[in-house]
């Protein structure tokens, strides 16, 4: 099979609104959080997420793209444009057949859809439902756009498998490279979920963080007052190309996607099996299909999204995994400073990844106060502050809804 | 208040992203102005809700002109 390297990157999130900004989030330890500005969020039992800072769509997109893009796809064009420039493909040297878009969102158009039906509940009864209300909400339209902005006429569709979606993007784009059927894939995820249905519903759950007195440090994976998610919203993308075709036009190499495994828990709509043997199960997969063993490993980015079951069924399942090597490597939830991206937490916690390898840093686990009891002490969680460390290995899981499991594997690049 | 053919025009501006002074009576919204098959149908769905009226399907594909639509919309308002 065919090796597959990662040759751009393209990052917009709420610690930073480019791949520079971000990188230096991580490094710093921002909390992305702030009180909700997109609506009136008073009666909500959350009144903070983790939004974009001071983005505007306009320096990015003319303003007829903008009024046809719905967030989460204009979040997945930046990006992407972002990654492209960064990758230096020449568009007139490229095989356009052979390139695609493979993209992630758990949820899609939202509030496009939100604001339709409130027009519409608000009117006499008579529809008057935008033509471009379908287009805009459904799912797949960042990946649809992205291919018409660069001619890529080979696959392009998006996946959604809830907070795993970029996760399952990143996987099936490799597939396709490593099995010689594309050259180079377009992969990533965007999620813009930060609306009165997003929050609402997430509330109904109980899924989410009600520190609304502290919100700065409400995103605390593995401390004991952890008490929910902080809902990010945003996008990545990754440039994967394979790597003859990438070394043929003397690109940079960010480093090497691996391997990947995908599982489902096939337990309950909503909770991680208590066990963590799906995502056991998807570790050990990724690790089989990189040919690596745990002890390559130094470096893991959990899921890790600051709900009280979650995290422990996931250190659980590291642990089981990884034997004693789980107190050699570095583990740490990113999460705790951007909140939870949904469908885009895989992409922006696979570039997470590529930066710890190529700046040889480990982005910490922010807001860390009251050790759990639960949690064995000697693994070192990069707790508050990055830490230093030579990256090779890194693993990034992601878990959605559903049970849907997947894990992906970044490694240096050697030739 | 300012004329039909004066909100028609900022009705098309805005929607299609076009300069003012390309909105003459003569521009065809799809040959000229840039207008797909889900602009046109949004464009006649801003008429009604700016005017307060309701254009059938068989007027609406009748109107492919700016010219068209403020001679269609002067008979239709009062």
């Amino acid at each position: 099979m065919k090796r597959v390297v990662i040759t751009g990157l393209g990052a917009l999130t709420p610690i930073g609104n480019d791949l520079q900004a971000y990188l230096e989030g991580l490094k710093a330890g921002t909390s992305g959080a702030n009180l909700i500005t997109h609506f009136d969020a008073e009666k909500f039992k959350t009144q903070f997420a983790c939004e974009l800072k001071d983005f505007d769509a306009s320096a990015f997109l003319d303003r007829r793209e903008v009024r046809r893009f719905d967030d989460f796809s204009i979040y997945a064009m930046v990006t992407a444009m972002e990654a492209m420039e960064d990758s230096g493909l020449d568009l007139e040297k490229i095989d356009l057949d052979r390139a695609g878009v493979i993209y992630a969102s758990g949820i899609g158009g939202l509030s496009t859809l939100e604001k339709e039906i409130e027009d519409f509940e608000a009117g006499d009864g008579t529809p008057r439902y935008n033509p471009f209300m379908i287009p805009k909400m459904i799912a797949n339209l960042s990946a649809g756009h992205i291919s018409m902005k660069y001619g890529f006429r080979g696959p392009s569709f998006v996946t959604v498998s809830a907070c795993a979606s970029a996760g399952h993007a990143m996987n099936i784009a490799f597939d396709y490279i490593r099995l010689g059927r594309s050259d180079l894939i377009i992969t990533g995820g965007s999620e813009a979920s930060v609306t009165k249905a997003g929050i609402g519903g997430f509330n109904a759950m109980k899924a989410l963080s009600t520190r609304n007195d502290d919100y700065k440090t409400a995103s605390r994976p593995y401390d004991a007052e952890r008490d929910g998610f902080v809902l990010g919203e945003g996008g990545g993308t990754l440039i994967l190309e394979e790597l003859e075709h990438a070394k043929k036009r003397g690109a940079k190499i960010y480093a090497e996607l691996v391997g990947c495994g995908a599982t489902s828990d096939a337990y309950h709509m909503t909770a991680p099996h208590p066990e963590g043997i799906g995502a056991m199960n998807v570790m050990r997969l990724a690790l089989k299909d990189a040919g690596l063993e745990v002890k390559d490993i130094d470096y893991v980015n959990t899921h890790g999204t600051s709900t009280p079951l979650g995290d422990i069924a996931e250190l659980k399942a590291v642990q089981q995994l990884m034997g004693d090597h789980v107190y050699n490597i570095n583990v740490s939830s990113t999460k705790s400073m951007t909140g939870h991206l949904l469908g885009a937490a895989g992409a922006i916690e696979a570039i997470a990844c590529i930066l710890a390898i190529n700046h040889n840093f480990v982005p910490p686990t922010i807001n860390h106060f009251n050790d759990d009891p639960e949690i064995d002490p000697k693994i070192n969680l990069t707790f508050n502050k990055a830490q230093e460390r030579d990256v090779k290995v890194a693993l990034s899981n992601t878990f959605g809804f559903g049970g849907h499991n997947s894990a992906t594997i970044f490694k240096a690049y050697e030739e | 208040m300012s004329s039909i053919a004066e909100r028609v025009s900022k009705i098309i501006v805005d929607k299609l992203g076009v300069d003012e002074s390309e909105v003459t009576p003569e521009a065809s919204f799809t040959n000229d102005l840039g207008a797909d098959s889900l602009d046109t149908v949004e464009l006649i769905m801003e008429f009604e809700k700016e005017f307060d009226i309701s254009i059938p399907d068989e007027q609406a594909e009748n109107i492919q002109t700016v010219g068209h639509a403020v001679e269609y919309l002067e008979a239709q308002v009062k």
